[in-house]
């Protein structure tokens, strides 16, 4: 590959890929929100 | 007994549904080609401003004022889009949202049964021993209905479609975006893999895979300048995000007030780019130049790239042999059945919230309506394929309708509703702080270059209402059996414009109706 070609696309998948896992791993860390929240599947727990 | 209510099952499942929403075929079929079209790695360049511009904008807006009308029980775009103005007619604007999803699921349900029947025949190993024109002509072939295949797998997809969208929101979509992303993950980095270490003289391949990747990133930096290379990054940037469609709304109506949506919004609309752009760009064009080399490539493109897909990849993978050729085949069309289902569920539950909301139909009835409605409009694309129709409603409803829904939602949301109120439910919940600049971005640059981006596009319809191009084609040929096939398939696309016309009339009367059963019934509205 040459150079430009190279530093175009490793610099465009290096920063879509930390920016994709900067959101997703912030979304998995935030703590949720007290009941009632949207998603049934913590209902249970939050009961018991 | 009554109907349980919908609502999503966990945050993670509603990111990946909406991530599935958005990641469709033209991820990794649309966007490689769209960059060697226009400039090459350049195009990244306009690409990500009209994402940061229009893409990111947009989905705080779609995702907003889905929440908002929500919290009033709508759950589809005329009476989200009533909710938020005194005005009647914004309900009829919001039948852009039913249209589109109704028109479009009509043509793409068919693609996507596509991808299955792909899937069958790498298993069964009817590609085994063909040569590239073979392969080529077994598309052919099934696209002109010469067996009945094609129209079964139609209603096998169809079905699974309308069985899914029964099952409910948490029961039924999200356990397919939580299956499908992952396995479309996993698909896609297989073939990637292969696509890069593909070496030259493997295979009978004549270029290195990196060729590919080479002749897909090599920047040209003087497209940046041109008018043409910045409307082709923000129509990519509109199909790939699904935004002006009404079916982030319908998912976003789900949820609620305190409930974030702009970390929600920007993780799926990341994880889209993420498949677009690292796993779109890996697949289809380092496999294709890896064989055919660049200049077969360049020429096979200009038709789009659903001929290299369907036509060309399939053969490809025989030249890897045995179990390998299978597993490439089974990952790319198994790749491409996820990216299409879980955009087609996503059409689907903004129909059947209309009918649920409107007229208290159950779940499992308006599920079975919405497949009924799309059979019934699929059809002329599946008999009449070669007669241009199925083009025709992916330039009405896949292309006009959405930029029009968009512009007047800006709109809408920055001027009518007000940016202060409309930023305010942006950050209500939030667990990100969306920095300040969006909003004068939203208020101002948005409208500005959805503005800008139909008004490029006035020409491309005008001559498509003209239809200038079949007249090119029929004053350009000589052969009298050709011009009267040009001349029927000319009738064909009328006739389909027209229907798509009534469509979105009975689609507006529907409203009507709804309005007035709603003023009748003492129910909500602006």
């Amino acid at each position: 590959m040459n150079t430009s070609a190279l530093i175009m696309m490793l610099v465009t998948e290096v920063i879509v890929t930390f920016i994709t896992a900067y959101f997703f791993y912030k979304v998995l860390t935030t703590p949720p929100k007290p009941e009632p929240d949207s998603f049934t599947e913590n209902d249970e727990e939050i009961r018991n | 007994m009554e109907e349980e209510k919908q609502a999503w099952g966990s945050r993670v499942g509603l990111i990946l549904a909406m991530a599935g929403n958005a990641v469709g075929l033209g991820n990794f079929l649309r966007f490689p080609v769209q960059a060697i079209q226009n400039g090459g790695g350049a195009f990244i360049i306009p690409y990500l401003i009209c994402f940061l511009l229009m893409g990111l904008p947009l989905l705080f807006v779609e995702w907003s004022s889905g929440r908002f009308g929500g919290n009033f029980g709508h759950h589809s775009t005329p009476f989200i889009l009533d909710s938020m103005d005194k005005k009647k007619f914004w309900k009829y604007i919001g039948v852009f949202g039913i249209f589109t999803n109704v028109a479009v699921a009509s043509y793409y349900c068919y693609l996507e049964s596509w991808t299955l029947s792909w899937v069958w025949h790498s298993i069964s190993g009817s590609f085994v021993g063909q040569s590239q024109e073979q392969v080529a002509n077994f598309f052919g072939n099934y696209v002109s209905l010469t067996t009945i295949e094609p129209i079964i797998f139609w209603i096998i997809c169809l079905t699974l479609n309308t069985w899914i969208l029964s099952k409910g929101l948490s029961g039924g979509v999200e356990k397919v975006a939580k299956i499908g992303m992952p396995l479309l993950l996993i698909f896609g980095a297989f073939l990637a893999y292969k696509a890069i270490t593909l070496h030259t003289g493997e295979s009978g391949a004549i270029n290195d895979g990196t060729a590919g990747l080479n002749f897909l990133w090599t920047p040209d930096f003087s497209s940046i300048w041109s008018a043409k290379v910045w409307l082709a990054a923000a129509g990519q940037v509109f199909f790939t995000l699904s935004l002006g469609m009404g079916s982030i709304h319908c998912y976003a109506s789900y949820i609620k007030k305190k409930d974030d949506i702009a970390l929600n919004a920007m993780s799926a609309g990341w994880m889209n780019e993420f498949v677009e752009i690292v796993l779109g760009s890996a697949i289809l064009i380092p496999i294709a130049v890896g064989y055919l080399g660049v200049d077969k490539v360049m020429e096979m493109t200009k038709s789009g790239g659903l001929g290299l897909g369907f036509q060309t990849l399939p053969y490809l993978f025989q030249q890897w042999g045995g179990a390998l050729a299978i597993a490439a085949g089974v990952a790319w069309f198994g790749l491409l059945f996820f990216a299409g289902v879980t955009s087609s569920l996503a059409m689907g539950t903004p129909v059947m919230g209309f009918l649920q909301d409107e007229f208290g139909w159950k779940r499992g009835n308006s599920a079975l309506a919405f497949g009924c409605i799309v059979f019934l409009l699929g059809l002329p694309t599946v008999l009449f394929f070669n007669y241009g129709v199925f083009d025709e409603y992916d330039y009405w409803a896949g292309t006009v309708s959405l930029v029009v829904f968009a512009l007047f939602e800006i709109i809408l949301f920055s001027w009518v509703f007000g940016i202060d109120k409309g930023w305010k439910e942006i950050m209500d919940g939030a667990d990100i702080k969306v920095p300040n600049i969006f909003k004068f971005i939203i208020k101002y640059i948005t409208p500005i270059f959805l503005l800008g981006v139909f008004i490029g596009s006035l020409p491309g319809i005008w001559n498509q209402i003209t239809n200038v191009a079949l007249y090119q084609e029929i004053a350009e040929t000589t052969d009298t059996f050709a011009i009267e096939q040009l001349k029927t398939k000319m009738l064909y696309v009328n006739i389909s414009r027209i229907g798509l016309l009534l469509l979105w009339l009975a689609i507006a009367y529907l409203v009507y109706i709804a309005y007035k059963k709603r003023i009748k019934e003492g129910r909500f509205t602006s």
